[in-house]
């Protein structure tokens, strides 16, 4: 399984020169396996780079995993090369609604005043899912897909595959639904899908300083991510979803307060960065 | 792999918010599972959730007996609970228990179902009203 980071930032896309060793695009991430499948998680600016490499590797099929429809997780699916390309298959999952279906929700975002092509026009052959409440299989992948605490219909996903596993929660207030360090796996929100998982993407948006102005807005503090990851048994934790007035110099203060907060192991936490490449080896 | 049976994060908030309540509240998931009950039920039960742990709804109303005014059984077509479970809309009752620690105690009852994305019934919420 290889994990590659394509977008990283949270809230807005903030390119310039003090953000170019994070990154300034937002949220997407590519999990490619051993059997050629491709998995894109959000569709965040990151994936308009994403889809020219897909489309220059000839990528025919794509399974596209939308946590929710927050516009910095869905506003680079409109520049998304595969969507334009009649020989691709796209198989679209997110969360349910009680209001409107996946398909309606997202294609407001290709409707005018926002953009000029319906996303019915789109050449591409899309598939519209809502996830599953139980875990499903797409090839030699289960994926697990669970309602985590952010405002609004919100999932994260596991991927289980390749004798790996990787957890992708980048928005998600855990902390809000209590002290988690306190309680038992199954009652900690997202629990199911990061329990001992190899690799946790997870939302460390802030500071504390920083989260105690900002509480329930769904965001998580770098202390609360660590604290996560140690109460779920992650046993590598990549800080996503960087604060868009965090520079590459604020995000290394990040990365070395999460560091002083874990638990000593082989695998400190990490910050995300655009171009990173994890390649998960087979337990 | 995933933990056999996750919290449905509903369950989780709904935890979260009976918690910091002063009334007496159960959660008891779709399947008619008592799986929290906050501090304030504790005073009327007479026993901790810690200590009691999670059980059916059923073999928790049986626990406690409940009983109507003139003291009859109070019959289970008429119990709250098992109302918001099976036919998924609100009821209320008044009725004694026996609680834990050996007491009588009266109770209103109220139980109301909880519908999480595209109607998807997840449990129902039961609250005390102390008398």
């Amino acid at each position: 399984m290889r994990v590659v980071i394509w977008g990283c930032r949270g809230s807005v896309a903030t390119p310039g020169p003090e953000t170019v060793r994070c990154g300034g695009n937002t949220s997407c991430v590519e999990v490619s396996l051993e059997d050629g499948s491709v998995f894109v998680l959000d569709a965040g600016t990151g994936i308009r780079e994403l889809g020219a490499q897909l489309a220059a590797r000839g990528t025919r099929r794509v399974h596209l995993l939308l946590t929710h429809l927050h516009l910095d997780h869905l506003e680079g699916l409109r520049f998304f090369a595969p969507l334009f390309d009649p020989d691709v298959e796209i198989d679209l999952w997110g969360p349910r609604s009680p209001v409107l279906a996946l398909k309606e929700r997202i294609r407001r975002s290709f409707s005018p005043p926002l953009f000029p092509i319906d996303l019915q026009d789109t050449p591409a052959k899309v598939t519209f899912y809502d996830v599953p409440s139980t875990p499903w299989r797409i090839g030699d992948a289960q994926l697990t897909a669970s309602l985590v605490v952010h405002p609004g219909p919100t999932v994260g996903f596991r991927i289980d595959a390749d004798g790996a596993s990787v957890a992708y929660l980048p928005d998600h207030e855990p902390a809000l639904a209590g002290r988690f360090e306190e309680r038992t796996r199954d009652w900690i929100s997202g629990g199911s899908i990061a329990e001992d998982v190899d690799l946790l993407l997870h939302d460390a948006q802030y500071f504390e300083e920083e989260y105690d102005e900002r509480l329930g807005w769904g965001h998580s503090s770098v202390a609360s991510a660590v604290a996560y990851a140690e109460a779920v048994g992650a046993k590598r934790l990549v800080l996503f979803h960087h604060d868009p007035t965090h520079s590459d110099e604020t995000m290394q203060r990040l990365e070395a307060e999460a560091r002083s907060l874990a638990d000593d192991g082989e695998d400190p936490p990490t910050i995300a960065r655009e171009g990173m490449v994890l390649d998960l080896t087979r337990r | 792999m995933p933990t056999d049976r996750p919290k449905h994060l509903v369950h989780i908030l709904a935890r979260q918010f009976a918690s910091n309540l002063a009334t007496p509240t159960l959660i008891v998931d779709a399947e008619g599972q008592l799986i929290f009950f906050n501090e304030a039920a504790e005073e009327i039960l007479g026993r901790s959730f810690a200590e009691h742990g999670e059980m059916s709804i059923d073999e928790f109303s049986a626990s406690v007996a409940p009983r109507l005014e003139n003291d009859d059984p109070l019959p289970q077509s008429r119990r709250p609970t098992k109302i918001a479970l099976e036919e998924r809309r609100a009821s209320h009752e008044d009725m004694t228990i026996t609680a834990f620690d050996g007491e009588e105690r009266k109770v209103g009852v109220t139980a109301f179902p909880l519908f999480a994305q595209q109607d998807e019934f997840v449990g129902i919420v039961v609250i005390w009203w102390r008398e």
